[in-house]
């Protein structure tokens, strides 16, 4: 650990800026979008001023920047971008493509609602639908998070054992436009930390040429490749541990897959993830104040899901609230929600799980909707209702 | 690592390597692509100059040239896609509807 703490007052996107420019990618496509794009301002004024020896490239859309991502990274250069929203959306089929090439690509996604109605607000609608392309996703609570995690998305991606592309996800304005206090590592920390960028196959390798990308038809690998592809996901778990662990060693800061908050005794546990979670820490302790049971599960990796852990760390609760910050038309509950029943099912856990969709659009959510939560779970409770249902906070209805 | 992609049938999905790719350049040599062909290329020998062009032309590499003169067509590459017979300036190469094995 460095002896002098660097502390810094800077929002998300900068935090992630300046972990950018000490990671010093070889190349960095990008298109702005809101609420993303201070990430890149910022970031381009570490290159203009040659303070990294980064090939910022200015594409003319989301869907060329991942590309020139995936082609940049084939080629064997260290790869970042940053995206939000409607951008993620216009990289979709891209996505698949960089993850499925097994590219270590990583790219903040700075969460948004996507459009109609256009809206510039932070729901997780935009990085859910692009649960099932095959990347690593953490997602962040504050400022200190998303700066945490940009570094070590770096170093997991990059593991041998793992070589796929890492989304680094926080919540639009509210983390990403709010000044924060930032623990900020030193350069060479930073540096050692991730080490050297060491390409597995490069086009640029004359001397031992590969095709990337080759057509796979009937009677081919395909089924192969995906299966190939969800035993990296599941490896990729102790990967994150691994990285979290050695994050503790040079920062101070503990990472795991999932936070917990007082649920050691919970009969009622919270779960969610994202900023929200600082409101939902602050209602926990008002609640034990006056005597309810209460705790909170913050999730860090929804990709891989921790499907084991959870179930274990929910087991003893009595009710499991799941909060989603976004919402699947015609499906029973959020995604979060869905992962968590599915995780308790599998796992034959016990407790009655029910469902909250919030904050989408930017919708706020505040103490009093904990504690509207919180006042349905005592009611459940003493109903010793067995039924889980989905309901929404703060919506006019 | 040494991948012997004439085995790539019986590899688990974890042999693979990493991202589709293909490690060794010109590995089609194992591979009869020859098979997608419609219209075979039958080379007239007579009206024949040896000015190679159809090898120039060639995509695949199926125009089998020795001692600098034409040798035939690898029919197990060739994909009867007919450049050769479209550059030919002698009209040496004649494309030859494929038949069925019941049809000859």
């Amino acid at each position: 650990m460095t002896a002098k703490k660097k502390v810094a007052a800077i929002t998300a996107n900068v935090a992630c800026a300046y972990a950018m420019k000490q990671i010093d990618p070889d190349v960095v496509p990008a298109y702005p979008i809101t609420p993303q794009t201070t990430i890149m301002e910022e970031f381009s004024n570490y290159v203009a001023d040659g303070a990294v020896n980064t090939r910022l490239m200015r594409v003319e859309s989301e869907h060329s920047a991942m590309s020139a991502a995936i082609g940049a990274s084939a080629a064997g250069a260290r790869v970042m971008t940053a995206t939000s929203s409607q951008g993620l959306a216009l990289m979709w089929e891209m996505l698949y493509i960089a993850s499925a090439l097994r590219l270590p690509i990583v790219m903040q996604n700075v969460n948004r609602a996507l459009s109609a109605p256009i809206n510039i607000h932070c729901d997780h609608s935009d990085s859910m639908g692009a649960r099932d392309a095959g990347w690593i996703q953490l997602f962040s609570e504050n400022a200190q998070e998303a700066y945490d995690n940009t570094i070590q998305a770096v170093k997991i991606a990059e593991d041998m054992r793992v070589r796929l592309p890492v989304m680094v996800l926080y919540d639009g304005f509210i983390v990403s436009h709010a000044i924060d206090r930032v623990e900020l590592l030193d350069d060479e920390v930073v540096k050692d930390f991730i080490g050297d960028f060491k390409p597995v196959y490069s086009l640029l390798d004359v001397d031992n040429p590969v095709t990337v990308g080759p057509f796979d038809s009937l009677n081919g690998y395909y089924f192969e490749f995906k299966r190939m592809q969800e035993e990296v996901m599941r490896r990729a778990k102790s990967v994150i541990i691994k990285v979290g662990e050695e994050f503790m060693k040079v920062s101070g800061r503990s990472y795991g897959l999932f936070e917990t908050y007082q649920i050691e005794d919970a009969e009622y546990v919270l779960v969610l993830l994202g900023s929200a979670a600082g409101t939902a820490r602050v209602a926990v302790d008002n609640l034990r104040q006056q005597g309810i049971r209460i705790g909170l599960l913050k999730l860090r990796v929804f990709r891989p899901f921790p499907f084991e852990e959870i179930a274990k760390a929910l087991n003893s609760a009595k009710i499991v609230a799941v909060l989603d910050r976004s919402i699947s038309p015609g499906s029973q509950g959020g995604p979060v929600f869905q992962e968590v029943c599915s995780a308790l099912y599998s796992f034959d856990c016990s407790p009655v799980i029910v469902n909250y969709i919030y904050g989408l659009g930017g919708r706020e959510i505040e103490l009093a909707h904990f504690f509207k939560v919180v006042s349905d779970l005592e009611d459940l409770s003493e109903k010793r209702s067995k039924e889980s249902f989905v309901r929404y906070l703060n919506l006019r209805e | 690592m040494k991948w012997d992609v004439r085995r790539i049938r019986e590899w688990k999905f974890y042999e693979h390597p990493q991202g589709a790719t293909i490690l060794e350049a010109g590995n089609s040599l194992y591979y009869q692509t020859g098979s997608w062909r419609t219209f075979r290329p039958v080379w007239i020998g007579e009206k024949c100059t040896h000015c190679l062009y159809c090898f120039i032309f060639c995509p695949d590499a199926a125009v089998k040239v020795s001692k600098e003169k034409i040798a035939g067509f690898d029919y197990e590459h060739c994909k009867g896609c007919g450049i050769c017979a479209t550059e030919c300036p002698r009209e040496a190469i004649e494309m030859v509807e494929e038949q069925r094995e019941s049809d000859r």
